[in-house]
């Protein structure tokens, strides 16, 4: 008899969208990166929780542990705050399941353009999208006359004005931090130039080439106008920089503009901070940027009930129009009901531009790694971009021989 | 070996030390000696050739045709051989490892042996093993010396104040490694309180020990030590209390010189623990490993510990294979670098017999 009045309570709550999700048991534990967007989404998700247990590790490291603790049976974590590169281990070792059935059943918010599928299958229900894109420093370019840069060029032209001129000494930064940071800006800067990471068809990589080594000669003059700790900065460091007033001209995350632009630090520089879209390079016509998407998987290992249970909380947040109403200048949410605000400019303008999303490949983190350690002599001018971009081909070579992709 | 001789009078009989020794033996086969035949095992794997097919994918900026792995292909292929394909030595002599084939290339390319080493040195594992027996080669005589220097002057001051000065002494070893060297970090930073000092001692804005490779090893090779002097201090300060008194006295009223008496009655003494403590800080140092990270020094200087670490998490691919391929080679790296000192005890020790 209870069995039945539950199912029926069930019923009646369970399809009206706005209702508390009525959650009865299961256990949720989500694994998410660290930013201000993401940490709204999950409290968001929280808020329907039911009686299912909710715990939530936020960590910059999470990919480090993503796939150890999804591969444990039953796993660590029931869900993980995945994007475009993220999802790709996951995938590769098949641990996230498919989403349809329940999408159907509990997704009735979510937005068809929302949903990441995969030959077929939904494998993720995005949320918020991201790119790295120009942050300038309205007074000082004012000051001296620069107009705001379009491509990579002009920053660089713009950036040596301002430290002929004397107002700042290191006027460029972006986190160029050894290893996946510098990886990414590699990433950046060679899909600009239009350049391709792997031949036609296949694993074998394609990077030693003219538009490499222009990709690494501009990595290098940017980094020449950056503070020389460069290559220990992240986005939080060079954030830090920011608001100390020591740079001018920044590629920063999108979804970095929130703290940014809040009312801490000074308010000079809080107001002077201004957006704009990612530059080109090299006279491309697409910008030297990806396009992001961060979004939520569900991993296989877990039980049905704990799936069911997870997928709803998120799902209440990944349709949450009060949600993106309330934080819409923390990320461009992909939720319906978003209206785009001045912060969210840098991705407009991005997707308007023609950005091309993070190269979704299974061998593309093994290419990400090569990078981020082997172009860092070349920046420190111990060798030329050639034998770096040799060191990089050889060195993903020998890790996508063992891993089976060659 | 006088030291010795009383040592050799209470030894247990060899029964009672099977027994007594047992239980710490077993725990060792168990959690040392089986995981290293597991890691021994596993160098020898590569992971099974990736099935792939073309697939559309669909995100919120449009859909593309790409490849993803076939999942239900590489669970039979799993299921039939669950350690991956087989590899041999192939993982320890690719480029990422001992890189043969490269070297054999480089030997017949470059022209003057100073290209070669170049060319070497340019190699993953030769970086790190190089990194690696540099700290190695600075780290353990200064910590020896400066361990026995500090223990020495400890072992002179008045004993009111020794309580207190040995804390501070210690200090640097009871303080996380990571931490530590995190302090130091903040403070070599371009606006750090070092940094900034350097910088204006030196009269150029644009010097940074982070960004310069040479500067970021030496910081590394000071913080090493730094942090393992206090562990030479300790137990050469203990060994001091056991030197006897009455030789030192004789040579006083013979008048030696203190350096004499270090010197011929001092060190003879504490002897063995000196190649002691010089093994176990060979040892530690050449896993070197948390100051690299502390330091986010990943870009100018890598350690054969922070290669392991690189395989198993900086990638979201994990090279199983190579990590395991790593640290055989350290071991093995450790095992040649303690052999000489190693040999010495077990001559010793015969002798003493």
């Amino acid at each position: 008899m209870r069995k039945i009045l539950v199912t029926l309570l069930f019923l009646l709550f369970g399809t009206s969208a706005f209702a508390d999700c009525n959650i009865k048991s299961g256990s949720i534990n989500i694994l998410a990166n660290d930013f201000p967007a993401l940490r709204t989404f999950v409290e968001t998700s929280k808020q329907c929780k039911g009686s299912a247990d909710f715990k939530v590790t936020h960590s910059s490291e999470h990919n480090k542990i993503a796939v150890p603790a999804l591969t444990a049976n039953p796993s660590e974590f029931s869900a993980r705050i995945a994007a475009n590169s993220s999802i790709v281990p996951l995938m590769n070792q098949d641990l996230i399941r498919p989403l349809d059935d329940l999408v159907k059943k509990y997704g009735k918010g979510i937005q068809d353009s929302q949903l990441i599928t995969i030959d077929g299958k939904v494998m993720a229900v995005a949320f918020m999208a991201n790119t790295q894109h120009l942050y300038y420093r309205e007074d000082v370019l004012k000051d001296l006359g620069i107009a705001v840069p379009k491509t990579y060029e002009e920053v660089v032209a713009a950036s040596e004005k301002i430290r002929a001129s004397g107002k700042m000494q290191y006027p460029y930064a972006a986190a160029y931090k050894a290893g996946w940071n510098l990886a990414e800006e590699f990433v950046n800067m060679f899909i600009g130039h239009g350049g391709e990471f792997f031949k036609a068809g296949g694993a074998q990589p394609n990077i030693n080439n003219a538009k490499g080594v222009a990709t690494l000669n501009m990595l290098k003059k940017l980094s020449e106008l950056s503070n020389p700790d460069y290559l220990t900065h992240d986005s939080e460091a060079i954030k830090v920089e920011w608001e100390s007033g020591n740079v001018a001209l920044m590629t920063l995350w999108a979804s970095r503009s929130g703290t940014l632009l809040d009312d801490e630090g000074d308010p000079n520089i809080t107001k002077a901070t201004k957006l704009t879209g990612p530059a080109t390079v090299g006279g491309g016509n697409i910008p030297a940027a990806t396009l992001w998407w961060d979004g939520f998987t569900l991993a296989k290992n877990r039980s049905d009930a704990d799936a069911e249970a997870t997928f709803r909380s998120l799902a209440h947040a990944a349709s949450n129009k009060k949600m993106v109403a309330d934080a819409a200048d923390q990320a461009v949410w992909l939720v319906e009901g978003f209206v785009p605000g001045p912060k969210s400019i840098g991705v407009i303008e991005a997707v308007k531009m023609g950005a091309k999303p993070y190269p979704m490949l299974p061998q593309m983190g093994l290419m990400h790694g090569a990078l981020g350690s082997e172009i860092v002599e070349f920046l420190q001018g111990k060798e030329s971009a050639e034998q770096a971009l040799k060191d990089v081909e050889a060195a993903y070579i020998s890790k996508a021989k063992e891993q089976g992709f060659l | 070996m006088g030291i010795n001789a009383p040592l050799t009078q209470n030894l247990m009989p060899n029964k009672t030390f099977f027994w007594f020794f047992l239980p710490t033996g077993l725990a060792m086969i168990l959690f040392i000696g089986l995981p290293i035949i597991s890691t021994g095992i596993q160098s020898f794997y590569a992971q099974h050739d990736q099935v792939v097919k073309e697939v559309k994918k669909c995100d919120p900026f449009g859909c593309t045709v790409s490849i993803v792995v076939d999942n239900e292909e590489t669970t039979k292929l799993r299921e039939a051989k669950p350690l991956g394909k087989f590899n041999g030595f192939g993982t320890y002599v690719d480029r990422n490892h001992l890189a043969i084939d490269e070297i054999k290339k480089f030997w017949n390319e470059t022209e003057s042996f100073g290209a070669f080493v170049d060319q070497v040195t340019n190699l993953p594992f030769y970086k790190a093993l190089i990194f690696t027996l540099t700290y190695c080669l600075f780290v353990t005589p200064n910590v020896l010396l400066l361990g026995f220097i500090i223990a020495l002057s400890l072992n002179a001051v008045a004993r009111k104040i020794r309580g207190p000065l040995i804390f501070g002494t210690i200090l640097p070893m009871i303080v996380t490694p990571l931490v530590g060297s995190l302090v130091l970090f903040w403070m070599i930073d371009s606006q750090g309180i070092i940094g900034a000092n350097i910088q204006n001692l030196m009269n150029d804005p644009y010097l940074s020990l982070k960004s310069s490779k040479t500067l970021t090893w030496i910081t590394i090779i000071i913080y090493g030590i730094w942090h393992h002097s206090p562990f030479a201090f300790v137990v050469f300060y203990a060994a001091l209390q056991t030197v006897p008194q009455e030789p030192v006295e004789a040579a006083i009223i013979d008048g030696a010189s203190r350096f004499q008496r270090i010197k011929h009655i001092v060190l003879p003494h504490i002897y063995p623990v000196v190649t002691f403590v010089a093994l176990i800080s060979l040892m530690d140092n050449f896993r070197v490993f948390e100051p690299i990270i502390g330091f986010s020094a990943e870009g100018s200087a890598q350690s054969l510990s922070w290669l392991i670490y690189d395989n198993l998490v900086n990638e979201e691919v994990i090279l199983f294979g190579s990590a395991a391929a790593t640290s055989m080679m350290t071991i093995v790296g450790i095992a040649i670098l303690l052999a000489p000192v190693l040999i010495r005890t077990w001559k010793e020790f015969k002798t003493a017999r």
